[in-house]
């Protein structure tokens, strides 16, 4: 147990924490919404079932790669023999790898989950620290390559959403409810992935002479600007992908019918 | 139109203390300080607090006011309710010295571990020149005032006092990158700033950017950038790859 608020020579004050607003609220929503997000993603991996509805194949699937994939679903074949589980546990991996390790949600799940602080100036709970140096927290480092990997799931994506202008008998031209979900989707994808730290580095802010390499100046800043706002697109591209996904599950179930616009 | 505050202000030292209540005539758009100050002047002459500039500017008031670290000279009385008590300590990660003064000697310390700007050779005619854009990046780290408002915060250190040895803080990381993105200075401090500095300390819970009087983002445009610095240097291959195919040192691509 390591001395905290009354290490030596500090102010013996008693309480943990003498804030009186309500800090307990933005942790408690965040351990909600991400808890709630973590079931429903999980059930949808596991099942292996539903996920396909012409012409929209759900984001948690995409690309179908393994030979369990349904019929129509694998775009870009079926490379993968030897997966006999759902062929969405081994897409996942990479975009959640990459939302995991991701500074703003990493920011989110250290105080909502670890309470590690719980809000500013609240005491945490725990009697070590050792940050992010030791495994498994020391992988956090490994963000980067998530990021690379993000982007080609981004691609595959903005693939899906230009599938989507088909319908169900695969003419193109055409555009229903589930595609302009679909393009949202890939549209807050996109800006949730271009405005991530790392990506943010590696155009320009590895630089030291930005004024030798005005090109990537200009994109450092560009993608600063989408970096500002980094926490609402991680929020709104988590909820933008649950409800492609859903709404590919509720097509696929029946539940529903595609809105055709035209 | 002036109305009575109920104040709570923190008395004592090293060997103990407690909160101690008090109810002082304040003035519409007065500030903490300006109570305390009177607190000071009507009924406890012997009330420490440290102030200067009265301006934000000199980052000596730092404290904490229903504990969140603030500046006692920028928090203005009409954030809160008339009717509500205002509870005023000190930094609560540094040692006090007496009542709402603490010693930062710590910060001092830590500062004196970051290695000095070295500057390339000047150029022939005996000056140094820098572009504009490169000049400008760096005028956002030059704001910080050393409240050390974002050291009081890190939970990295106020939780863990065992920490305190091997860990720099925002303050300093935030001259760590100030320095290592200088297109003039010739020392590689990113080695420096992960092992010694304690940067793989910091979980970017964002904090210090919280409490900064100066609103600089230390987090986003400081220790992140380090940290991904960092990572260029250890944990990318792509990076490592790169510097052996062109045979050049990381550090001079740029």
């Amino acid at each position: 147990m390591t001395a905290g608020l009354l290490g030596a020579g500090r102010a013996r004050i008693p309480q943990k924490t003498l804030r009186k607003d309500r800090w307990w609220l933005a942790p408690a929503a965040t351990f909600v919404v991400f808890a709630a997000f973590v079931v429903y993603a999980t059930w949808r991996a596991f099942t292996g079932e539903l996920y396909y509805a012409k012409p929209y194949l759900s984001p948690f699937y995409s690309p179908c790669l393994t030979t369990e994939c349904l019929e129509g679903s694998s775009d870009f074949g079926s490379p993968i023999t030897w997966w006999a589980l759902s062929p969405a546990l081994i897409i996942l991996v990479f975009p959640l790898g990459f939302r995991m390790t991701c500074y703003y949600y990493r920011k989110a799940y250290y105080r909502a989950f670890w309470l590690s602080p719980p809000a500013c100036a609240v005491a945490e709970p725990h009697g070590k620290y050792s940050g992010e140096t030791r495994f498994p927290l020391i992988l956090q480092n490994l963000h980067r390559w998530f990021w690379y990997a993000a982007v080609a799931v981004g691609a595959v994506l903005t693939f899906d959403a230009v599938l989507a202008f088909r319908n169900e008998d695969g003419e193109w031209g055409h555009m229903g409810l589930g595609t302009l979900i679909f393009v949202v989707n890939v549209v807050l994808i996109w800006l949730y992935t271009l405005g991530c730290h790392s990506c943010r580095h590696i155009v320009g802010g590895r630089l030291r002479h930005f004024s030798k390499h005005p090109v990537r100046y200009r994109l450092w800043g560009l993608v600063s600007k989408l970096n500002e706002k980094h926490a609402r697109y991680a929020w709104l591209s988590l909820f933008s992908v649950a409800i492609a996904d859903l709404y590919v599950y509720l097509l696929a179930r029946g539940t529903i019918e595609d809105l055709r616009f035209f | 139109m002036g109305y009575d505050l109920s104040m709570r202000l923190w008395r004592g030292d090293r060997s103990g203390g407690e909160l101690a209540d008090y109810v002082v005539a304040v003035e519409e758009g007065e500030v903490v300080l300006d109570a305390i100050h009177r607190v000071q002047a009507t009924q406890a002459g012997d009330l420490a607090v440290r102030w200067n500039c009265k301006a934000g500017k000199c980052g000596s008031c730092s404290a904490e006011i229903n504990g969140r670290p603030r500046l006692l000279c920028m928090t203005r009385l009409s954030d809160f309710e008339p009717e509500e008590t205002i509870t005023v300590t000190p930094m609560r990660t540094f040692p006090v010295i007496r009542d709402l003064v603490t010693d930062v000697s710590y910060n001092y310390e830590k500062a004196k571990e970051v290695p000095a700007f070295a500057p390339t050779p000047p150029d022939k005619d005996g000056n140094r020149r820098m572009m504009q854009a490169d000049v400008e990046r760096g005028q956002e780290f030059r704001k910080c005032i050393e409240c050390f408002l974002c050291q009081d915060t890190c939970h990295v250190i106020r939780d863990h006092d065992d920490n305190k040895s091997s860990f720099a803080g925002p303050r300093f990381f935030l001259r760590y990158a100030e320095l290592d993105m200088h297109p003039l200075d010739t020392n590689d401090r990113r080695k420096l700033a992960q092992g010694a500095a304690g940067l793989g300390m910091c979980n970017i819970t964002k904090c210090c950017t919280e409490v900064c009087p100066e609103h600089i983002k230390i987090t986003d445009n400081a220790i992140i950038p380090m940290k991904e610095r960092v990572v260029d240097r250890r944990y990318d291959p792509v990076v490592w790859l790169g510097s052996k195919i062109l045979r050049r040192e990381q550090r001079n691509e740029t």
